[in-house]
């Protein structure tokens, strides 16, 4: 690896570990980060193709509320480096992906912690009015989830190259990365998991067994006319449901009387 | 969606005015307009467990307090105020400022609003806000282009990436500056929008959407192979019929075992499991079952 590409790799991961915590630009999504990879370490098509896998996996990994999702920026940093730059399959890389993702979990949560004394910072900042000294907290923080994802994956890229990297590999015995190859073929309903109980919703489970019943019995339904289905399902169903005929029913103490014109629209 | 109101506005738990009079000297400028959404991209930042993206808040309020509060004491107070705790869905923060900067403005033009009337407004909008951000950005509009991305990429193909990455950009910043704009310009009128039929038959249509398409991918996406042989014998044509455990639960129902498996995933997550320990399980399940030969790729 030339000196340029590990200062340019470095500053992939730098963005995308920041990414991973602002979820705003979605640099850390393994679709984009492998591709940027694979961008910089001159083998595009690889890093789009391992992105592209390892996002069919991570799909539904989310941060709600206070829930810790795995970290898809560091696993899909080493994984496209031990892929592209250590010769490795895509298999091989998707293994490893995943128990990268838990330490990158460990390490954010790790940073997540750290912060709290920032915040604790800002507020003395706050009380003089130093506009600057928040701002400098502020993205003091995001500055420490760049590196976290960056340093480790510096550490790679120094060894990525060479032969020590296939020594490792090798030695894992064939029955663990076989076991891991079947294990990949069904991870990615964990990410489905969490979709699916994140939009708690009850009564909308019919549509999904719908949509698991559509593409398990008609193959030929790809995914945009899976999607077209599924939207014209959802505009009948609010349509013709009545709870959405009643006048506005607001949680908020909104005033009574509220009108019934929002019935005949729909956007 | 644009958010519509020609009522008068529902006055909400709090004792403001909407009919307040315009004041001319305190107006947000397009600079900053535009600084407020710079920084408003940048809200998690800081995120930590102790109040979340609060610092990421008095950031993005900055510009604001700077434009409608002059003297040191009332922008200190203003600062503090909006380093309290706050989370919510990212994308959809960006009402909630706008809102927020009205109400500064409001209570820079000397108007009766106590800080408490601003923390409530911006507590009370960030659950149901959530609740409606989480399940159209995350639950649908990311998982969905994330796999139409994911199934162009696997080819190789640029455009698989772009696709993504693109997409969900668009929405973003619609949400941002728009989202930004109606907050600020309703003001508290949109406490009553968010409890309203409009964003609830959104929410409610988004939700369809991803269940339906996760369940599409479950069937789709997932593979489980069980070639464990269960008999074998040679019919009249001497040829070899094998029955495997995969080959009866594919003639009842093709993808049974993910769908299960699914279940199990959500009730061990409703449980509070952490994620990485469902995937470790699963990779257990895979080296031992594909060690008895029970499960292969």
């Amino acid at each position: 690896m030339s000196p340029l590409e590990f200062i340019l790799v470095i500053l992939v991961a730098l963005v995308c570990g920041m990414a991973s915590v602002l979820d705003e630009r979605q640099f850390h999504r393994p679709i984009v980060a492998c591709t940027l990879m694979g961008l910089v370490l001159g083998d595009l098509q690889t890093g789009i193709i391992l992105g592209g896998s390892l996002e069919l996996i991570a799909l539904g990994w989310m941060n709600v509320g206070a829930a810790m999702a795995p970290d898809a920026a560091l696993a899909s940093t080493i994984a496209a480096l031990v892929v592209i730059e250590g010769h490795q399959s895509i298999g091989e890389g998707i293994a490893l992906a995943v128990p990268l993702a838990a330490a990158g979990q460990v390490l954010t949560i790790f940073v997540r912690t750290i912060t709290v004394f920032f915040q604790h910072q800002a507020d003395r900042f706050a009380a003089n009015a130093n506009f600057r000294g928040v701002e400098l907290m502020h993205f003091s923080g995001l500055a420490l989830q760049g590196l976290r994802v960056a340093i480790p994956t510096a550490a790679v890229a120094a060894v990525a190259g060479t032969h020590i990297v296939q020594t490792w590999l090798d030695a894992i015995p064939e029955v663990i990365t076989g076991g891991l190859q079947v294990a990949g073929g069904f991870i990615v309903v964990v990410g489905y998991a969490m979709v699916i109980n994140m939009m708690r919703a009850k009564a909308l489970m019919p549509f999904f067994f719908l949509g698991f019943v559509l593409a398990a019995f008609i193959p030929d339904l790809n995914l945009v006319g899976l999607g077209i289905m599924g939207a014209c399902l959802a505009v009948i169903y609010v349509q013709l449901n009545p709870a959405f005929h009643d006048s506005i029913v607001a949680p908020a103490p909104a005033t009574a009387g509220a009108p019934n014109d929002l019935d005949n629209e729909l956007e | 969606m644009t958010v519509e109101n020609t009522q008068p506005a529902s006055v909400a738990a709090t004792e403001i005015d909407p009919t307040h009079p315009e004041h001319p000297a305190l107006q947000l400028t397009k600079r900053d307009y535009a600084s407020t959404y710079v920084r408003s991209t940048f809200l998690l930042g800081s995120f930590n467990f102790e109040r979340m993206q609060a610092i990421g808040f008095a950031v993005s309020m900055i510009p604001a307090i700077k434009r409608f509060y002059t003297t040191k004491e009332d922008q200190a107070a203003a600062l503090s105020r909006h380093l309290e705790f706050f989370n919510t869905q990212p994308w959809i923060a960006s009402p909630i400022l706008g809102v927020t900067a009205a109400m500064e403005r409001q209570k820079a033009a000397g108007e009766d609003i106590d800080e408490a009337a601003i923390t409530n407004v911006k507590v009370g909008l960030m659950g149901p806000l959530a609740g409606v951000g989480d399940p159209i950005f995350w639950g649908t509009a990311r998982p969905v282009l994330a796999a139409l991305g994911a199934s162009i990429a696997l080819s190789g193909n640029i455009l698989g990436p772009l696709l993504f990455f693109f997409g969900l950009m668009i929405i973003r910043m619609a949400t941002r500056w728009y989202g930004f704009k109606v907050g600020y310009e309703k003001g508290v009128e949109i406490v009553s929008e968010v409890g309203g039929n409009t964003l609830r038959r959104f929410t409610q249509i988004a939700s369809i959407v991803g269940l339906f398409v996760m369940g599409s991918l479950v069937s789709k996406w997932t593979s489980i192979n069980v070639p464990f042989q269960l008999s074998s014998y040679t019919d009249q044509t001497g040829k070899e019929v094998t029955t495997t455990v995969q080959s009866i639960l594919d003639s009842l129902l093709p993808g049974m075992l993910a769908l299960l498996l699914t279940f199990l995933c959500m009730w061990l997550l409703r449980k509070k499991v952490n994620a990485i320990w469902i995937i470790f399980g699963m990779f257990a399940v895979g080296i031992l079952g594909y060690w008895l030969g029970i499960l292969a790729p």
